[in-house]
Formats: C-alpha cells, sequence, structure tokens
C-alpha cells in the first residue's frame, strides 16, 4: 500500500509536465488527459483511504520513504511521505474537489486558446498540494509550501495580458513570501533545538527535548507567520481580493476550498508545539478572531461577487484558525470545518463562476439581479451552499461552525467569553452579508447591463460539464456536516494524530445552538430588510463612512501601498543614487584624485588606465625587491 | 601514485589552452570552423572534467590527482596542483558551463553587416579563443595548491577578461554606437583596474606570506599543503598581527573579485556592457574563483585571522545580501538588475563560508555551483530577448509572454530559479546556507532570510514589466520565439536545475568531506542543538 502514496502526487505531475512541455499537439486533449489524471489520483486516494479505515486505529498510518534528498552532516532532510488520518482527509478532499473543478473548467474554459496550458497549471497545483499534506518533514512541506504558492501565482496571472491580473499574481506570490520566510525561520529553529524538522522526532515528545519555552513559542509564532500567508490571515491578507483575477475555478479550488486552508493544515499538524507555547497559541486564536470580523466585514461591502465570496474565505478561515488556537479541543473542528467549507464554498464559486459565465463575464452584484428564472439548478445549489454558509440548522456549515463556537466558549475565562461573542458576531455578519449576495444575484428585479461591446446578457444554465460539479458539491454541502457528526465519526478518525480534549462551554450547548439560530436569523433578516424589499440601484451608494473603507478593504492596501510601495520605490530609489554616486563615486574619485596627483590623467580613460597599471607594476616590483634585499641580508 | 602517471588536471587546463591557440588561427574567412573547434574543445574539456570527478574518491586523501614540479626553485615557487571536492565542483561547474556559452555567443561576434570589413583581427576567433584561454586560467586557479601559482592564474586570468569585457560588447545599447563603445572601453577599464588593485594588495601579501616562511622553516615556500602541517605541527607560527594583515591581504583581494560590498561596484557595469555569454562567465565562472579562495586560502592559510574578522565579514555578507538585492529591484536595465542579484547571491556565498558549519560552507560550495548554473539560465535567455529587441531597458518590453511564450516561460523557470524556489536547485543551496548561519549566528540568519522576500520582487517585477500585459509595442508583436539553437542552450541548464533539486546527492557526497576539512583548519565544530544538550545533560 505504502508504494501508492508516491503515485498520488505521480499522476498530476506527469500531468502537468506532459501539457506544460507536450507544446501545441496536445491543445484538443491536454484537457481530457489533465482531469483523468487528477481523476486516477482520486482513485488512487479512495483505496488507500479504504484500507486505512479497514486497520486497526493505531496502526493508520503509512510511510514511504523515497530517497535521502540533502544530506549534510546533521542535516538530513528525505523526499518522504507520511500518510496519517490527517493527511488522509486533506488528500480526499485535494484530489475530490480537485478532480470536480478539472471536470468543471472543461467547460468553463472551453474558449480559451491556452487552455491546455491552464490544465498544466492546475495539475501542477494538485502536485504541490499533494506534497504539502503528504510531507513526513517540514523541508518538503516547504516545498509543497511553495509550489502551490508557485502554481497559484501563475493561475492568478493566467490571463497576464491584463495588467491587472499580473500584478495580482506578484502581490499574491510577494505577500506569500513574507509568510514563507516565517515558514524557514521555524525550519532554522527546529534544527537547532531538536537537530532535525522531520515530524515524528520534532512532534512526538516535545515535552522531553528540553526546548526552551521561548524557543517553542518562537516556532509556534513563526509557523502562524506562515500560516497567516498562505491562509490570507491578518495582517498578511491583502492578497486574497487581488486573486480573484483568476479565472474562477482556480478561485474555487485554490483560492477557497485547498490552497488557503494550508494554514489550518500548519497550525494542526504542529499541535504539539502550540500546546507546548500556550502564548503562541493566545496570538492564533486572536488572530484568528480578527480575520474572522475582517473578513466578514470586507465581504460585506463587496458589490463584486467573488470578492464578496473572497471576504468570506478570510472570514471563515479565520474560524479555522481560531479553532486551531484553541489546542486540543479545537483542531478536529477546525479540519472539520475546512472540510465541509471546502465544499460549499468551492460550491459557491463554481455558481458564481456558472452566472458570470451566463452574464457575460460581468462580476457586479448590482448588475444581476432575478437570476433564479434563467439559471434554476446553477441557482439551489448555490442556495444549498449559501445554507450551509450561514449555518442554517441540518446543513454541513451548521454542524461545523457550531461546534467551533462552542469550543470557543469553552476556552474558559474572560477569553472564551470573547471568542465565543466573536464568533457568534461573525455567525451574524456571515449570514447577512450571504444573504445580501443570494439576493443581489437571484431575486429581486433584473438590473442587466449591456457589456463593454454592448450585447446584452443573455442568461442561460451551463453546460453539464459545469453542473455536475455543482451538484456534487451540493451534496457535500448538505450532508458532509451530518455525517461527520453522527456518532463524532469525524472527531474519533482525527483523534489519533490531532487529539481530542472535550470542551467544556460555561453556557449549555443547546443555549449556544440557539443563540447561534438567533443570530443567524438576525442577520438574515437585516439583509432581507436592506436587499429584498426595496430596489437596488445598480449605481452603489456612497454609502458610510465604515462601508467605504470595507470596500477599501478597510484601507489595509491603501496602508501597503504608501508605506510598502512607494517607500520601497523612494527607498530603492535612493539607493539607486547612493550607490552610483557616492560607492561608486568615492571609487571612481579616488582614482582621479592619484590619476591627478601623477599628473598624467589625460581626457581619455585608457591612458590613465596603462599609467595606473603601471605604476602598479611598479610598486609590486619594488616590493619584490625588497623582498630579495630582505633574504640576501 | 596511478594520479601521477597522467597529469589530468594539467591536461584539464592545457586542452583549452591549446584549443585558444588553435581557434585563433583559424583562417578570417572560416568563422564556423572556428565555433565548432571551440565548442567541440570546451566539450572535450567537460570530458575531462569528468573524468576528474569520477577518479576523485570522496572518502579518500584531502587533495587528490595531485601533481608536484619544481618551478621557480629559488623562490620555492611549485607547479603544485590538487583537487578537494569542492575544487573538483567548481572545475566540473566551468566544464559544464562554458559550452553553453559558446553556444550562446554563437552568433555574438559576428562581423555586423555594413560594417567596415578588412580588419587585419578575426574577432569571430578571438572572441572563441578568449573565451577558452578563460576557461583555461580559471580551472587552473581551481586546482592549484601553491599559492603562488594561483596568484599568477588569478591575475593572468583579467587579460582575456579585459578583451571579452571592453572588445565585444552588448550592441544593444540606448544611446547608440559611440556611447555604446564609450561605456564598454569605460566598464573594461574599470574591471581591470578595481581587479589589479586587488591583485596588487595580494601580491603584497603573497610576498609576506614568504617572508614569514622562510624566516620560520628556514626555507620559503608557498606550497598549501606544506604550511598547513606547519602551523598543525606548530612549526609555523604567524603574530596575530602578522595573520591578520596577510588575511586582510589576501581576503580584499577576494572580495573584489567576489564581489563583496562595497567594492561591488565594477560589476553592473563590466556586466550590462559585455554580451550576455560573457557576463555568464563573470558572474557565473570567474568571480567563483574569488569566493572559492576566501574558503581555501583565507581560512586554510590564517584561520585565526578568519576567526577574527569574521563578525566584519559577515555584516559586509548581509549588507551586500539585502543591498544588491534592493538595487536590483531598483534597476531599470535588463541586465544590471541580474547583475545587482548576483551581488546578493554572493553576499549569501561569502555569509556561508563565515557561518563556519557545515552546513553554512557546504550550501556555500552548492551555491556557487547553483548559482553558476541559474545565473546562465536567467542571463542567457535575457541575452536572447534583448537580441530580438535590440535594448535592455525594462520599460521597452512588455507582453512578450503573448508572442514568444516558450522565451517566457525559460525565462521565468531561469528567474524563479534565481528566487530560490524549492524543487530548483538553489533552494537546496541557499536553504542550508540559512541554515548554517542560523545555528550559529541567529540574528544574521534571519536578516539574511528576509533577502528571500526582496528576491521575489526583483524576480518578478522583472517577469511582470517584460513578459506580461498588452503587446503594445510592434516590435514585441513580430518577436519571433526561441529557436532550436537556444532552446539547445536553455533545456539542459533546466534540466539541471531541476535534477540538482530534488537529487543534490552527487554534489554533498564530494562536498562534505572537503568542507569538514576546511572546518577542522579552522578548528569548528557544528554548533550544540538544544536536544543534544540535554541528553548531554542526562
Amino acid at each position: 500500500m505504502e508504494s501508492l502514496i508516491g503515485l498520488l502526487v505521480a499522476a498530476p505531475l506527469l500531468g502537468a509536465a506532459v501539457l506544460l512541455c507536450g507544446g501545441q499537439r496536445l491543445n484538443r486533449t491536454g484537457h481530457l488527459l489533465g482531469t483523468a489524471l487528477a481523476a486516477v489520483s482520486f482513485v488512487v486516494a479512495a483505496v488507500l483511504f479504504f484500507d486505512m479505515v479497514g486497520r486497526d486505529t493505531d496502526d493508520r498510518a503509512l510511510h514511504q520513504h523515497l530517497w535521502s534528498w540533502v544530506p549534510v552532516n546533521e542535516f538530513q532532510a528525505d523526499i518522504a511521505f507520511q500518510l496519517d488520518q490527517l493527511s488522509m482527509t486533506f488528500v480526499l478532499l485535494i484530489t475530490g474537489v480537485g478532480t470536480l473543478i478539472h471536470l468543471y473548467s472543461i467547460g468553463y474554459m472551453e474558449h480559451d486558446e491556452r487552455r491546455r496550458r491552464f490544465f498544466g497549471y492546475l495539475n501542477l497545483f494538485l502536485a504541490s498540494m499533494l506534497v504539502l499534506v503528504l510531507a513526513d518533514n517540514f523541508l518538503l512541506l516547504y516545498v509543497g509550501w511553495e509550489g502551490v504558492g508557485l502554481a497559484s501565482y501563475l493561475l492568478i496571472g493566467f490571463w497576464q495580458h491584463k495588467k491587472s491580473a499580473a500584478t495580482a499574481a506578484k502581490k499574491a506570490f510577494v505577500v506569500n513570501r513574507v509568510g514563507d520566510a516565517g515558514l524557514a525561520i521555524a525550519i532554522f529553529l527546529m534544527f537547532t533545538t531538536f537537530g532535525t524538522f522531520a515530524f515524528g522526532p520534532v512532534l512526538d515528545d516535545v515535552e522531553a527535548s528540553g526546548a526552551s519555552q521561548a524557543t517553542l513559542t518562537g516556532i509556534g509564532l513563526m509557523l502562524l507567520l506562515a500560516a497567516c500567508g498562505k491562509s490570507a490571515q491578518v495582517p498578511l491578507q491583502s492578497w486574497l481580493g487581488d486573486a480573484m483575477e483568476g479565472p474562477t475555478p482556480v478561485s474555487a479550488l485554490i483560492h477557497a476550498a485547498t490552497m488557503v486552508t494550508a494554514g489550518v493544515y500548519l497550525i494542526t499538524r504542529s499541535g504539539a508545539i502550540f500546546n507546548a507555547a500556550p502564548d503562541a497559541q493566545t496570538v492564533v486564536v486572536v488572530v484568528g478572531a480578527v480575520t474572522l470580523l475582517f473578513g466578514a466585514i470586507v465581504g460585506c461591502a463587496k458589490d463584486d461577487i467573488k470578492k464578496a465570496l473572497a471576504g468570506s474565505t478570510m472570514s471563515q478561515i479565520g474560524y479555522m484558525i481560531l479553532a486551531a488556537g484553541l489546542g486540543p479541543i479545537g483542531y478536529a473542528f477546525a479540519i472539520m470545518h475546512l472540510v465541509t467549507h471546502g465544499f460549499f464554498k468551492a460550491g459557491l464559486f463554481l455558481g458564481a463562476g456558472s452566472v458570470m459565465h451566463g452574464m457575460n463575464e460581468e462580476v457586479d452584484m448590482r448588475k444581476y439581479g432575478g437570476l433564479r428564472k434563467y439559471m434554476p439548478v446553477t441557482f439551489i445549489t448555490f442556495g444549498l451552499g449559501y445554507l450551509a454558509i450561514i449555518g442554517f440548522p441540518g446543513l454541513s456549515g451548521f454542524f461545523s461552525k457550531d461546534a467551533i463556537i462552542e469550543a470557543a466558549f469553552a476556552k474558559g475565562g474572560t477569553q472564551g467569553w470573547i471568542l465565543g461573542v466573536v464568533t457568534l458576531l461573525g455567525a451574524a455578519i456571515t449570514a447577512y452579508y450571504m444573504t445580501r449576495v443570494m439576493l443581489l444575484t437571484f431575486f429581486g428585479e433584473k438590473r442587466w447591463q449591456p457589456d463593454a461591446e454592448g450585447n446584452m446578457p443573455h442568461p442561460h444554465e451551463s453546460p453539464k460539464t459545469m453542473v455536475i460539479p455543482m451538484v456534487v458539491l451540493a451534496f457535500g454541502s448538505v450532508f458532509a456536516g451530518g455525517l461527520f457528526k453522527w456518532g463524532d465519526a469525524f472527531v474519533n478518525w482525527l483523534e489519533p494524530v490531532t487529539q481530542f480534549e472535550h470542551g467544556h462551554p460555561p453556557l449549555s450547548v443547546p443555549v449556544i445552538t440557539g443563540l447561534t439560530v438567533v443570530v443567524l436569523l438576525i442577520g438574515v433578516g437585516a439583509a432581507w430588510f436592506q436587499y429584498g424589499r426595496a430596489a437596488i440601484p445598480v449605481v452603489a451608494p456612497r454609502g458610510s463612512l465604515l462601508t467605504r473603507a470595507a470596500r477599501r478593504d478597510l484601507l489595509q492596501d491603501d496602508f501597503n501601498h504608501v508605506v510598502l510601495v512607494r517607500g520601497g520605490e523612494h527607498l530603492t530609489r535612493s539607493l539607486v543614487y547612493v550607490d552610483n554616486k557616492i560607492v561608486d563615486g568615492a571609487v571612481n574619485g579616488t582614482a582621479a584624485f592619484y590619476g591627478g596627483l601623477s599628473g598624467r590623467l589625460r581626457r581619455a580613460q585608457n591612458g590613465f588606465a596603462r599609467s595606473y597599471a603601471v605604476s602598479m607594476f611598479g610598486g609590486a616590483a619594488l616590493l619584490v625587491a625588497a623582498t630579495l634585499l630582505m633574504r640576501a641580508v | 601514485m596511478a594520479d601521477m602517471s597522467f597529469p589530468l588536471l594539467t591536461a584539464t587546463a592545457v586542452l583549452p589552452a591549446l584549443g585558444a591557440v588553435a581557434t585563433a588561427a583559424v583562417p578570417a574567412a572560416r568563422r564556423t570552423v572556428a565555433k565548432w573547434l571551440a565548442f567541440a574543445v570546451s566539450l572535450g574539456t567537460l570530458a575531462l572534467a569528468l573524468v576528474v570527478a569520477m577518479r576523485f574518491d570522496p572518502g579518500g586523501d584531502r587533495y587528490q590527482l595531485t601533481e608536484s614540479r619544481s618551478w621557480i626553485a629559488d623562490f620555492g615557487v611549485r607547479y603544485e596542483l590538487g583537487v578537494d571536492g569542492i575544487g573538483v565542483a567548481m572545475i566540473a561547474l566551468t566544464a559544464v558551463l562554458i559550452p553553453f556559452v559558446i553556444a550562446a555567443g554563437w552568433n555574438d561576434a559576428d562581423p555586423v553587416e555594413g560594417e567596415k570589413t578588412g580588419r587585419s583581427w578575426r574577432p569571430t576567433q578571438g572572441f572563441f579563443a578568449l573565451i577558452l584561454m578563460v576557461e583555461a586560467m580559471v580551472i587552473i586557479s581551481f586546482a592549484a595548491t601553491d599559492v603562488f601559482l594561483f596568484y599568477v592564474f588569478f591575475e593572468a586570468m583579467l587579460i582575456p577578461m579585459y578583451f571579452l569585457i571592453g572588445g565585444f560588447g552588448d550592441r544593444a545599447h540606448s544611446r547608440g554606437e559611440e556611447e555604446g563603445a564609450k561605456q564598454r572601453s569605460y566598464a573594461a577599464v574599470k574591471f581591470l583596474l578595481y581587479n589589479l588593485a586587488g591583485g596588487l594588495v595580494m601580491l603584497a601579501a603573497v610576498v609576506g606570506l614568504y617572508v614569514v616562511t622562510a624566516d620560520q622553516l628556514g626555507e620559503g615556500t608557498f606550497s598549501l599543503q606544506q604550511i598547513a602541517e606547519a602551523r598543525a605541527s606548530g612549526e609555523l607560527t604567524m603574530g596575530t598581527n602578522a595573520e591578520r594583515m596577510l588575511f586582510l591581504g589576501f581576503f580584499i583581494a577576494f572580495a573584489i573579485k567576489a564581489p563583496l560590498w562595497p567594492l561591488h561596484t565594477w560589476l553592473p557595469n563590466a556586466m550590462g556592457e559585455s554580451t550576455s555569454p560573457v557576463a555568464v562567465l563573470i558572474t557565473a565562472v570567474v568571480d567563483k574563483v574569488g569566493t572559492f579562495a576566501m574558503l581555501r586560502f583565507c581560512l586554510g592559510l590564517f584561520p585565526e585571522a578568519s576567526a577574527w574578522a569574521t563578525p566584519a565579514v559577515i555584516a559586509l555578507a548581509l549588507i551586500s545580501i539585502i543591498y544588491g538585492a534592493l538595487l536590483a529591484i531598483g534597476q531599470r536595465d535588463i541586465k544590471r538588475l541580474v547583475a545587482y542579484a548576483s551581488i546578493s547571491h554572493f553576499g549569501f556565498i561569502v555569509l556561508g563560508i563565515f557561518a563556519m558549519t557545515s552546513q553554512g560552507q557546504g550550501g556555500a560550495t552548492l551555491y556557487m555551483v547553483f548559482h553558476g548554473i541559474s545565473t546562465a539560465a536567467l542571463m542567457l535567455v535575457a541575452g536572447f530577448l534583448i537580441s530580438r529587441r535590440g535594448s535592455r531597458l525594462i520599460a521597452d518590453y512588455g507582453g512578450v509572454q503573448k508572442t514568444a511564450p516558450v522565451l517566457a516561460g525559460t525565462f521565468l523557470v531561469g528567474g524563479l530559479a534565481t528566487l530560490s524556489l524549492p524543487g530548483l536547485a538553489p533552494f537546496i543551496s541557499e536553504f542550508l546556507v540559512l541554515v548554517g548561519t542560523f545555528s550559529r549566528y541567529p540574528v544574521a540568519g534571519i536578516v539574511a532570510t528576509a533577502g528571500i522576500v526582496l528576491a521575489a520582487v526583483y524576480v518578478l517585477l522583472l517577469y511582470q514589466r517584460t513578459m506580461t500585459g498588452p503587446v503594445e509595442k510592434p516590435e514585441i508583436a513580430k518577436m519571433p520565439d526561441l529557436r532550436p539553437r537556444e532552446i539547445a542552450v536553455v533545456a539542459p541548464l533546466i534540466a539541471m536545475l531541476i535534477f540538482f533539486g530534488l537529487f543534490p546527492k552527487p554534489l554533498t557526497e564530494i562536498v562534505n568531506p572537503a568542507v569538514e576539512h576546511t572546518m577542522s583548519d579552522v578548528r569548528k565544530t557544528d554548533p550544540e542543538t538544544a536536544q543534544s544538550d540535554a541528553e548531554a545533560a542526562k
């Protein structure tokens, strides 16, 4: 069985290589090959899953050692995989949703002349993401970590003839690099502390390692920095909204369901370190709580359907990060929400793509309206995703989000109350902005506008290859949560890896659930009050100060622009000046000075060079002569 | 003593030297013959270098394939060659890159149409002969275990380089042919003076070393091994100040060659004005002699002074890393951008050497090799790009991806290697340097790590401005994609970047033992981890 693990990665990697190097002759079949190889990976994952379920709880992890990678003295890195329950969960999510989105893209990218390349990049993403979750050491994880960053860069910038797309791609990579530097430093710290960075030796017995509290906190914070970059958490969240420049299937797969959740994986995987570093955990929950609200507020103000969903993604990942920061009472729920979110958010994005497909690529929700009659399947699947994300009782999001809210209260003390209230508040805002999206898009009057070329949109249902993935994901959005919750199946499944402790919230569970439902209704009601009753202007009203700030991502981009971009430009420009005039000027000045002294400086540099060289060799000859003299004496 | 039977190292250096002479002698009208001859000789040299690598036994003596002959007996100068693992890696790098340099520069020295002919010299023949001459001298430098012998070739290689920079400039100059010639001549003279000045300082130190050995051993010597043995046995002791002065003499020369901030300003001129293949020759091959010599001579001959200078050197290395990267971000000229990126990378190499850990020094050695390959990939593709548009200015491009996707794709891979993307070879060396530095100097390690963020900025900005966006200029709209010769140059380089990114073991195996020797030269061991401390406490 172990030998199958490598195949998981090899199939999409082969696809990427063939599609990217294969050239024009694969244009007509490339997308089929890419999809087939993604499916192969999924089938292998399924085989491995059933094999794993068939074995004892304690005997489920598989290891595959491929080769020794970087051996330098104590520093030993291997290309080796580890498949345990946590990795398995991700592998199924990545290959499952990944295959569906490959299928969807066949239709979505049908008219793009560079479709083959698109599928090559998607395959590259799958392979990198699988390396990320299958690595058995942090250095190999780092390869996957930056690999998905590369795939994300290539796919955000896929339509790179658009300047905005190229800029967004670069921004995503650079912001992510800041996080990556954090991961690198975490690995340095692990190496100097434990003498290794393989999962087993580092994580199995953190207590006995003799590592100081300060070191562990440092490792934890650096891992968190990495997670902030990849998972778009405050303060490294600014790239995610811009990343919506990429084709919509990319937004669904990479920037909603899988890659952006890698930070949650990293923190959960490194749980042993965080458990031993409570200060780092506190920072984790704070980051999660802040982002949860930040993303939700931004999501309320965006008129671009994809950017509204992107705000929502940030917010939902905030929930997961928060849960992961709670320690063993939260890890399993973080991952559970991650999986259900993978279903409904991917479904929502695919729905958004389907709407855009029918509306001449329009993204402004103010120019939608009344689409439920024209795109019934999209409406129903999107609607189920909507109910799931707001946590409608019985659907996936309800179970997973409710568990996180309970765990937040169970953190205990004042912190517990604050976190509990924040998660409830977030749930209310989620209900508000998602209802807004729903109403603006599918209900109300038609507010359709002609596109740049003057064509009115003729919305229609999308082709089968696009509809099927939406339907499958809608099933997941409805049933996954209940399935996971049934007999605590999901928690029991992960428990051997992530550990689990029952939290004891200060309020009884039914009360919390009741509160969740109440805030949900408040959010939905508020949105209906604002967007359901009256006609919606096609041009957005000016809005309150907060609304305007939220439209601009709460001014974080403006801050970045002024401080980092402008400041950086000034810095590099003045350094160029310094280098030319001062550092190099000193050199030229010295040369001119000596040249002038010798009185032989002529107009041409050449004459000067010769004289200088001659004087130097003369000096050298003198030195040699002096030495000879000394020896003779 | 089977090695003595055939002087393999000498042969590896003599073959390109003879090839240079033969190439120069090809009649003026037979340019193509000269090109193929030079290319064949470079392949032959590569074959010899591979034999060197295969004959080298990582578990054997420190210096292998040794040759020793008397040369200038009066001064104790000997013709002594020998390689350790580091030397093998560097010779292999040189021999691997030269065929690519020749193939990429295939048409760079052809007479321009309409240029007045009837010159007495043969530019094409000269161009390739000079490249082979540089190769020969670089190989001797990497193999020399006699300080004086090293010095002679360290200096002598300036001559062919001077002519390569000054005589065969990049024709793409924004301000016309005449201004171009002026800039070129300035760059060549600056290169020569800067390096001569360094060489002069080194010469004083070389003589000083002789005086010290003559004084204490009775007979002066330049032999690296003899000096090292005498120092180990206590026969030879240097006064603290004398050792430091000698160290500085060597170090300054190598820091100019490397180049290290603030002695770097000749590099952007030299790389900017020369043709791309020559720029590769400078940064990927010739400059490596500087960093290589720091490892072999500074650390090997003056361990205590090296330890004394370490804080200052690390500070300079860190400045180079950050400063070079920031300057790269601010460049408007593609080739100068790559030059400043190289300054940043040389900072990493020097940092790794002076971190005095096995990861740092092993990483630095791998860095020299991988930086050579990645810069060659990036710079040669940049050269192909520049030759199409006739401009080095970034602003003259945009949207190339649309018309020349293969060119853009290979340029991106070269760029990603330059920013040390995991999976490609430079990642391994950069990570080793960083982890090796961090384990002894955590703050320096963290500062250097900031360099990886800046690298992403300068590489992706370059890519964005040249390759993406709408096609707005007619010259771009009709730009042809890479030709088969150009693909044949780039593809193997990319294949090497991927291969060593996943499987660097063939290199680490020969480099690790050499690094252990260097570590014992400076009497250093890797820092202990907290875990091993805890175990020791038990």
